[in-house]
């Protein structure tokens, strides 16, 4: 009863997901490349929100937009080409995107910090662990470089390095990429964030190393009570990772609900058909490493056209003419379950 | 760190055996007979062979190669068929001028390129980065000369602000000597300046799309210290090489600057000795440029190690 209340509230506002107690609200963002041979809609009217201490997913194939909005949220797009068209990012109430740059520095690594999906290439080859890490200290909490460097060996160990006194003097070539990947978390939580952008954290990384980094996530998650944003091409991480999921395709978001309700009653075929390629492969967790969103045949539409009609539509299975002319709307199917899709209810019943 | 530097210091000495036997070479076997010319145009036959006997030059060419190089060892690089001086107090008259102007425009060279180069990175595409990069091109298109004459003409003779030629030594008091340097050294540094600004710019964008510096900026560091801590260490290899590279170009120019600028340096010492085929002298000048340039390869090498830590001694 309360839910349906909500919903229609938030119908009213034109909004999905609200909560009061969200921490940050994304609002109909869009953010266009504008390049010379056309306009990309790398993200496309899309709106989701985190609340405090949560932890959101957010999945989609490569190319479908996932970094550019996490980019988006942190204000480190590159404009030109890039530039944010419309929308709103809110972190408690504050658009970020009116914010002048030198008060969103502040933000960054401050209250939002990111953690990036390439540890080997993210960190500064010529700095020592030690002083990257704690450059955000003196930044950002007027730490002296002495209290700054000893802080950073506290991270270390909080993300299990050993010698942590040691590596805090090393430098990134002298680490292997799972111990990067530590050092760019505890970089990341220095300053203890309300909010953690992780995109694709582990992609780059060893099955079991990947392992390790998500046991080290969930752990720390408990400890500080940051919100985590996880980007990942990987639904099988999602179970354990996260309470929500958001799933994107093209520029869009076409689902979103809790992770149970997703992965017993997905309304969307795309996600249906990620859920399937996970099922399919997901008896040999060695292969995760490996396994990209791919498995659905067809390719993501080029998101340089305008796409008339569902994006899905070319490698839909339910898709009838009436998808290839209309697009769907994002509707709540279900209590706290977003689709874009008109066939959702027949694709509810067959998974039944 | 220090074993790594005897280690390289260790490695010029086969270095500077091969340009020592590259510069006697060069002038043992290049047409012109020093004898005759100091022998003068009356000399019969007979007084050339004796002036010849006398300075050694009848003796086979590693006799000759290893008396020279013995002296040199010793410090005495020869002496003067002109002046009859010896070449290694000529050089040490000669040096103040040069080193004095060949370090004030490295200096100023690198105070003006290093900052241009990482603001135009820093601003690529935009009119900013145009109007240094068009400097950078006439820097490096217009000749020394005609720099060098145009300052003259600007600053010396309508604004009359500074002096036109010559050289005033340090000691002589250091406002002088600093005014008569500026201009030479804008001249003899333009090259240099466009060089080392081009290089700085490239390396700089090439450092500012890597992902490290997105992950400086996600920090919340600003613009000055994501260029200045974060990139420019990581684009220093590229900018010290092309500045050692500058040194030897510099050494090229020197020669015309402190002729148009009147300086009495090595340069001119040079000129002089060739226009007079005076070979001790010229042996001497270029012996002790290749060290110069040998040195300043080394200090490059060194300096890496200072920058990237991945870079093992
Ligand atoms: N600098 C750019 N210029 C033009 N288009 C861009 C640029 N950067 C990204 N795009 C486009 O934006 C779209 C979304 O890219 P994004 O990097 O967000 O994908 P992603 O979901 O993170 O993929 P992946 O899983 O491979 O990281 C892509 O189609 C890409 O072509
Ligand atoms: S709207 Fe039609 S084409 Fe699009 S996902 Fe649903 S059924 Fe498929
Ligand atoms: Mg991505």
């Amino acid at each position: 009863m309360v839910a349906t209340i909500e919903s229609a509230e938030e119908d009213a506002v034109g909004q999905q997901g609200h909560d009061e107690s969200a921490l940050l609200e994304v609002e109909g963002l869009s953010t266009y490349f504008f390049t010379r041979d056309g306009v990309v809609r790398a993200v496309d009217d899309v709106s989701f929100s985190v609340a405090a201490g949560e932890t959101v997913a957010v999945v989609g194939e490569s190319g479908c937009g996932k970094s550019v909005t996490s980019l988006s949220i942190m204000g480190l797009l590159q404009t030109p080409p890039a530039r944010i068209v419309s929308g709103h990012i809110k972190l408690q109430g504050r658009d970020l995107l009116t914010l002048p740059e030198s008060e969103m520095r502040k933000v960054r690594g401050n209250e939002i910090s990111m953690i990036f999906q390439e540890p080997m290439t993210s960190l500064n080859p010529v700095l020592t662990i030690g002083r990257q890490i704690g450059e955000t200290l003196v930044l950002h909490e007027g730490l002296s470089e002495k209290e700054a460097e000893s802080r950073a060996v506290e991270l270390l160990r909080l993300v299990n390095i050993p010698e942590a006194e040691r590596r805090v003097r090393e430098y990134p070539h002298q680490l292997s990429g799972g111990m990067r990947q530590r050092v760019m978390i505890a970089m990341a939580l220095a300053c203890q964030p309300k909010l953690l952008v992780a995109d694709e954290p582990t992609t780059a990384l060893d099955v079991t190393i990947q392992a390790q980094i998500l046991e080290l996530m969930s752990d720390l998650k408990q400890k500080t009570g940051s919100a985590i944003i996880f980007i990942t091409h990987d639904l099988g991480v999602v179970a354990e990772m996260a309470e929500r999921v958001v799933v994107m395709y093209a520029g869009k978001k076409v689902e979103e609900a809790p992770v149970v309700d997703l992965f017993e009653r997905p309304r969307h075929p795309y996600t249906a058909g990620l859920l399937d390629s996970v099922l399919k492969l997901g008896s040999s967790s060695g292969e995760r490493g490996k396994r990209r969103l791919n498995e659905i045949p067809g390719t993501v539409p080029s998101l340089k056209d305008e796409i008339v009609g569902c994006p899905f539509a070319p490698r839909c299975s339910y898709a009838t003419d009436y998808c290839r002319t209309d697009a769907p709307v994002l509707e709540e199917k279900a209590p706290e379950h977003f689709a874009a899709c008109f066939h959702s209810d027949q694709l509810a019943e067959q998974e039944n | 760190m220090f074993s790594y530097i005897v280690q390289r210091l260790l490695a010029t000495i086969p270095v500077m055996g091969v340009v020592a036997l590259v510069v006697f070479s060069l002038l043992y076997f290049s047409p012109g007979d020093p004898a005759t010319i100091i022998a003068g145009d009356m000399a019969s036959e007979e007084d050339v062979r004796e002036i010849r006997e006398q300075m050694g030059l009848d003796q086979p060419y590693f006799v000759r190669f290893g008396t020279w190089i013995g002296g040199v060892l010793q410090g005495d690089l020869g002496t003067s068929i002109f002046t009859n001086r010896p070449v290694a107090d000529l050089i040490m008259q000669r040096l103040e001028p040069t080193v004095a102007l060949t370090v004030s425009t490295m200096i100023v060279a690198v105070a003006l390129a290093v900052p241009l180069g990482i603001i135009a990175a820093w601003k690529a595409g935009t009119a900013i980065d145009r109007i240094v990069m068009g400097f950078a091109v006439l820097g490096f298109s217009v000749p020394v000369f005609v720099i060098a004459y145009t300052l003259i003409l600007i600053f010396s003779v309508w604004l009359e602000v500074l002096p036109v030629q010559g050289y005033v030594s340090i000691t002589e008091g250091f406002l002088p000597f600093v005014q008569h340097l500026i201009l030479p050294s804008l001249a003899l540094g333009a090259v240099f300046a466009a060089l080392i600004a081009r290089i700085t710019r490239a390396s700089m964008l090439e450092v500012l799309s890597q992902d490290y510096v997105r992950t400086a900026k996600s920090k919340g560091l600003n613009q000055k210290e994501v260029l200045l801590r974060h990139a420019l260490k990581n684009a220093a290899v590229p900018i010290v090489t092309i500045i050692g590279i500058g040194v030897a170009l510099l050494i090229g120019g020197v020669v015309i600057t402190e002729t148009v600028f009147a300086i009495p340096g090595l340069g001119r010492l040079t000129v002089d000795a060739i226009l007079r085929r005076d070979y001790p002298i010229i042996q001497g000048v270029i012996l002790l440029f290749s060290f110069v340039y040998v040195f300043i390869n080394l200090l490059v090498d060194v300096s890496y190690c200072f920058f990237d830590p991945r870079i093992r001694y």
